[in-house]
């Protein structure tokens, strides 16, 4: 095939079919058990740990000629972490890319859920760093597994409470604790806790994947996940106090931009693609561009 | 063993490898994500009878040297079938039910018990039998109610050729929660997945 010396051509999404399978057989077992985190054997890919290989080998294994992938990184298309995944996904399966929610039939995240709901037919794929939610309570794998085998998660319990005995609220905003089912205590990966109630009967199959720690984990369509909280301190998401200034959104998880090196900041939505839609369908904040020029 | 005169244990598996396995592996992720749906895939396949071809293509699609499959002693004793499994897909054959990845069970009323398959232990529940379990049809027997994660309220399924105790033994394995078997129904209609989280009720 390759007799001229030119580029190294790889099988279809990069891995070998032996792994293909391997990553297969964990993704059916992780669906059986929701929230239950399977060993698998994480190969090295073609990018650092930490860049989102446990995704990029979930998302290999699912993939196929006839799917549109989507990738984001904190909720944004055209950052860099996305913008190299898509381009490495398009360099080795050649399927559609879009940026649109709606169109993708399999979303790679890093650390968002899109703001619009997802549908039946799409698979939402999280690159998780840490998918342990008791290791910084506990460093021993063998201890986290026999916690995780005895349903012992009172130290998580603790550890929410300490929050409050010192800051009076429960002061985790992200990677907050879920509990799967009724059974698994489940890391959703660093989401902002704000996006934790999209996990909850979800429409979407969500599978996990963390490449540098060799997990991988799911949360089958219409699966029950409760954040853990207390009863005088129920679980409660941010709120903002200003709508988006691009697109005047409100309800939806916004960044903070710094403006000027005077403390002028403005708050944008983080998916960007649901901002761009909504700036199409004419909703205008006070800082796009309709709102400036109106003042001008 | 393989005989070089029995060349049909060479013919009849994928013809596309990877975009075959891409499309039959999709279809049972799908069936496990969504227990109670049929989920369909074009015969891709042509394993030796008793198999069916849908039973082949999961087995070319997941069944490599790293797995291990339990048959029953039946289908374990024909050398065509065995060397069709083999020379496909590398797998390792097992005689007994608990040292198994995979089963594949052809004749359903005599379902040996859920039980003596592999169960995974409490730290490692994943380490259990996946059960391919060929049936008559997936939509003429009696009315079964199914719920659970992957169902949005209710999903209901008429699988026939069932044993009779099969709604009792799902129970007893949901009961084991996280350890237990998964099961596959197959038939030439397609697959329905029952991951061991599904609780299954006469209906």
């Amino acid at each position: 095939m390759n007799t001229h010396g030119e580029l190294a051509t790889y099988n279809f999404a990069y891995l070998d079919e032996q792994t293909k399978r391997m990553i297969r057989r964990a993704i059916l077992k992780a669906i059986a058990i929701p929230g239950y985190q399977v060993p698998f054997a994480s190969r090295e890919m073609p990018m650092p740990y930490g860049w989102g290989t446990g995704g990029v080998q979930v998302t290999a294994a699912v993939i196929g000629p006839d799917d549109t992938l989507k990738v984001i990184d904190q909720g944004a298309d055209d950052t860099t972490n996305a913008v190299s995944i898509r381009a490495f996904f398009q360099k080795v399966t050649n399927v559609a890319v879009t940026t649109s929610t709606r169109q993708a039939t399999i979303i790679q995240t890093r650390h968002r859920i899109p703001e619009e709901q997802l549908g039946e037919n799409q698979i939402l794929v999280y690159q998780v760093p840490i998918p342990e939610p008791l290791r910084f309570l506990e460093p021993r794998e063998t201890e986290t597994r026999k916690m995780h085998a005895l349903e012992e998660y009172g130290l998580m319990h603790v550890k929410l409470y300490e929050d409050i005995a010192r800051n009076g609220h429960i002061a985790t905003t992200y990677a907050y604790p879920v509990k799967v089912e009724g059974r698994y205590v489940m890391d959703p990966s660093p989401t902002p806790k704000f996006d934790n109630p999209k996990m909850h009967m979800s429409q979407a199959l969500q599978l996990f994947g963390a490449g540098r720690e060799k997990r991988i984990y799911a949360i089958p369509p219409y699966t029950e996940v409760v954040s853990l909280d207390f009863e005088d301190h129920p679980f409660e998401v941010q709120t903002f106090k200003d709508p988006c200034a691009l697109c005047a959104a409100t309800g939806v998880y916004l960044d903070e931009v710094i403006l000027d090196d005077k403390g002028s900041r403005m708050f944008v939505c983080s998916d960007t693609d649901h901002c761009e839609n909504r700036r199409n369908e004419g909703h205008h904040g006070h800082l796009s561009g309709q709102a400036l020029e109106a003042q001008q | 063993m393989l005989q070089a005169e029995n060349t049909s244990v060479y013919l009849g598996g994928f013809v596309q490898p990877v975009f075959d396995a891409q499309t039959v592996f999709r279809q049972v992720m799908n069936a496990m994500a969504r227990p109670g749906t049929i989920t369909r895939f074009d015969a891709l396949t042509t394993p030796p009878a008793p198999l069916i071809s849908v039973t082949g293509s999961i087995a070319a699609a997941l069944f490599d040297h790293d797995t291990s499959v339990w048959l029953e002693p039946a289908q374990a004793s024909q050398p065509a079938l065995t060397g069709w499994l083999t020379f496909n897909t590398s797998t390792k054959i097992v005689a007994q039910g608990f040292d198994a990845d995979f089963a594949i069970v052809t004749d359903a009323g005599a379902l040996p018990s859920l039980e003596s398959f592999a169960q995974g232990t409490q730290e490692f529940p994943d380490r259990s039998t996946t059960i391919i379990l060929q049936v008559e049809s997936l939509d003429q027997g009696p009315r079964l109610v199914l719920e659970g994660p992957g169902i949005k309220e209710k999903a209901f399924i008429s699988p026939s050729g069932l044993p009779d105790q099969f709604c009792e033994q799902c129970s007893a394995n949901r009961q084991r929660f996280p350890r237990g078997v998964d099961l596959l129904l197959v038939s030439t209609q397609g697959l329905i997945g029952l991951p061991r989280t599904v609780k299954i009720s006469r209906g």
